[in-house]
């Protein structure tokens, strides 16, 4: 039966995954902040990131976390851009059509990957994979000790940078007052794009450090989809503190429900949570309106 | 006699004498773009009249496949008589997720959330319980005899399809003639404005969810009994929303023909990807390929069409 060492340990795996989805979580709900749009495309531009992680190890043997740098900026300049050429450009009118323009979008990549990728889950061998750290009752593996040390690290630089920073400050006013923001002489389209940008690169820093202890298929991305926005409604659309409170929530209410429920039943909670948050407070835990 | 009712009675005989002419194989593709046509219209009234876009359609599919199923497989009913059952528990599940999310207030992108979330229930539900016996999902023992819904010939589910077809034309004509269609454009264009009107905003969509529900199922026993078998993922998985959200997207969203457009356009894609592949021996796998090109389609589509494919024949703005 279930003791309350395996429930301990349970508790911290379910923080540690929590602390990479805080991650992802951060990159949708600064998305959503600042330009008020549901990115139905995320789950698929994190699986497009961590394929490029994985190839960046299998062709030139660059170590998930060495290539941190290089898949940040590369996710930067391809949100970047992608918000610039296609989304941007389409965004004329409703928050539904966002929304289906971002589905269509990740139709699209989901399915390129499988063309080009093939169907297979692909991993990453990395020599300190069977690293242990023992906590108490609990073995918990290195890789995702560092990983969730180094997700904090990157939410805590990126707040900085927003609350610092000129750009930050500028992203701030037009997530808070868009007409206002452009009196004042902020190049708002530059600034979405900027936006969608650096969400991007959240992902790719999350694609980093998911990779060493996670395996990749194009059907990744639509396994943290849920998940990702699950977390950004609990903690409410566009706060920063709600994505990470609503991560941890979500790493573990994930990993209880495996261990409490099985594997299948296991993740009807985060759906759950979802609907329940949804149709009892839409504003979520930190959210400041509807 | 008007032109397009004359239009539609060309179609129309030439839908009925094509399986007597087509071979086998384009009699099953002729059924598939019938069936998915059905199944698009049912997203298409309450996500194209009403403007409620959905994305777990799927939910009310699966809940009429497995309804019927169970009813058949595990109590015995004759699959005629659980045919309408399966239709109710379509009608139900519509009326409690519009209930709920609509009591709510959701609207727009939420609202399209909470629809792919419920159908994640239902899915994760239909891997777990066991009557529906898990991710090993469900046989129907074969017996093709007409009373048992099955046919020998493939040509009677194409009839069936085509029949569905029609009646969900049919039954899209006469939401759009009806004081109830009129209320839902209303609805779509602009709710609150609609409400100031003095109507029943919340009742409307409950109604249109429900209505949508039941059509949706009806497909879903249709497809259990075509196929004879269903599993969560068939009969839960996202990609039959997607597929239902698209026709109708691509056809022109709430128009009375654009899922049948769309359905055709798309597998006019599909065959035209699978032709290709088996020329260029790169592309091992066709659905992918096919996919993409639906994907980049949705795009343009919401982007330049708003009133789709069948938005290029006719100069009347949708959006006031």
């Amino acid at each position: 039966m279930l003791d309350s060492q395996i429930i301990f340990a349970g508790v911290l795996n379910g923080l540690l995954a929590g602390g990479i989805y805080v991650l992802v979580a951060v990159g949708l709900t600064l998305i959503y902040g600042v330009l008020h749009i549901i990115n139905f495309a995320h789950g698929s531009l994190l699986m497009l990131a961590m394929y490029a992680v994985f190839f960046l190890w299998r062709l030139v043997g660059v170590d998930p976390y060495a290539a941190l740098p290089l898949v940040i900026a590369g996710a930067f300049i391809f949100g970047f851009f992608l918000y610039r050429l296609v989304i941007g450009r389409f965004s004329h009118g409703r928050d539904e059509n966002i929304l289906l323009i971002t589905l269509g979008l990740s139709i699209v990549i989901d399915n390129a990957a499988l063309l080009f990728f093939g169907g297979d889950t692909q991993t990453i061998d990395v020599p300190y994979a069977g690293a242990f750290v023992e906590i108490g009752a609990a073995f918990l593996p290195l890789p995702k000790i560092i990983s969730f040390a180094a997700s904090l690290l990157i939410c805590a630089a990126l707040g900085l940078y927003m609350a610092r920073s000129d750009t930050g400050k500028a992203i701030r006013a037009v997530a808070k007052e868009r007409q206002g923001a452009r009196l004042v002489g902020i190049d708002v389209d530059n600034i979405f794009a900027i936006s969608y940008g650096i969400g991007i690169a959240c992902l790719g820093a999350a694609a980093c450090l998911l990779m060493p202890t996670f395996y990749v298929t194009p059907s990744s991305g639509h396994a943290f989809v849920l998940v990702a926005f699950t977390i950004v409604v609990l903690g409410g659309m566009g706060s920063f503190v709600g994505a990470a409170v609503g991560g941890f929530i979500i790493g573990i209410t994930e990993a209880l429900g495996g261990l409490l429920l099985g594997e299948q039943l296991g993740q009807i909670g985060i759906s759950l949570i979802f609907i329940l948050i949804l149709l009892l407070k839409p504003t979520g835990l930190f959210g400041s309106k509807a | 006699m008007s032109r397009q009712a004359a239009l539609c009675l060309v179609g129309l005989a030439a839908a009925v004498m094509f399986p007597l002419v087509a071979p086998n194989y384009l009699v099953n593709v002729g059924m598939m773009v019938l069936f998915v046509a059905f199944i698009g219209q049912s997203w298409n009234i309450a996500g194209g009249f009403a403007g409620q876009t959905s994305f777990g359609h799927v939910v009310f599919f699966g809940t009429g496949a497995y309804t019927s199923t169970i009813l058949q497989v595990t109590y015995g009913w004759n699959p005629w008589l659980a045919w309408p059952a399966a239709m109710l528990a379509g009608a139900i599940v519509g009326w409690v997720i519009a209930v709920l999310s609509f009591r709510a207030g959701l609207r727009g992108s939420y609202f399209a959330l909470i629809t792919l979330a419920f159908a994640e229930v239902f899915r994760i539900l239909a891997n777990s319980v066991p009557f529906t016996r898990g991710g090993l999902g469900m046989l129907i023992k074969a017996d093709p005899r007409p009373i048992n819904f099955q046919f020998r010939d493939p040509i009677w589910f194409y009839y069936l399809a085509l029949l569905l077809c029609v009646v969900s034309i049919l039954i899209a004509w006469q939401v759009t003639r009806s004081r109830f269609g009129a209320r839902l454009v209303a609805i779509r264009e602009n709710e609150d404005a609609a409400r100031a009107l003095g109507i029943d905003v919340f009742a409307e969509k409950v109604k249109v969810l429900t209505l949508s529900g039941a059509m949706c199922a009806a497909g879903g026993t249709f497809y259990a009994q075509k196929y004879l078998y269903i599993d969560p993922n068939i009969a839960f998985g996202v990609d039959k929303s997607v597929e239902m959200l698209l026709v109708s997207m691509v056809g022109g969203a709430g128009t009375i023909f654009g899922p049948l457009i769309g359905s055709v356009t798309l597998t006019v894609i599909n065959e035209v990807t699978r032709a290709v592949a088996s020329v260029v021996p790169a592309l091992k796998n066709v659905q992918p390929l096919s996919l993409v090109v639906y994907g980049i389609m949705l795009v343009l589509i919401v982007a330049r069409l708003p009133d789709g494919l069948i938005g290029l024949f006719r100069r009347k703005p949708r959006h006031a």
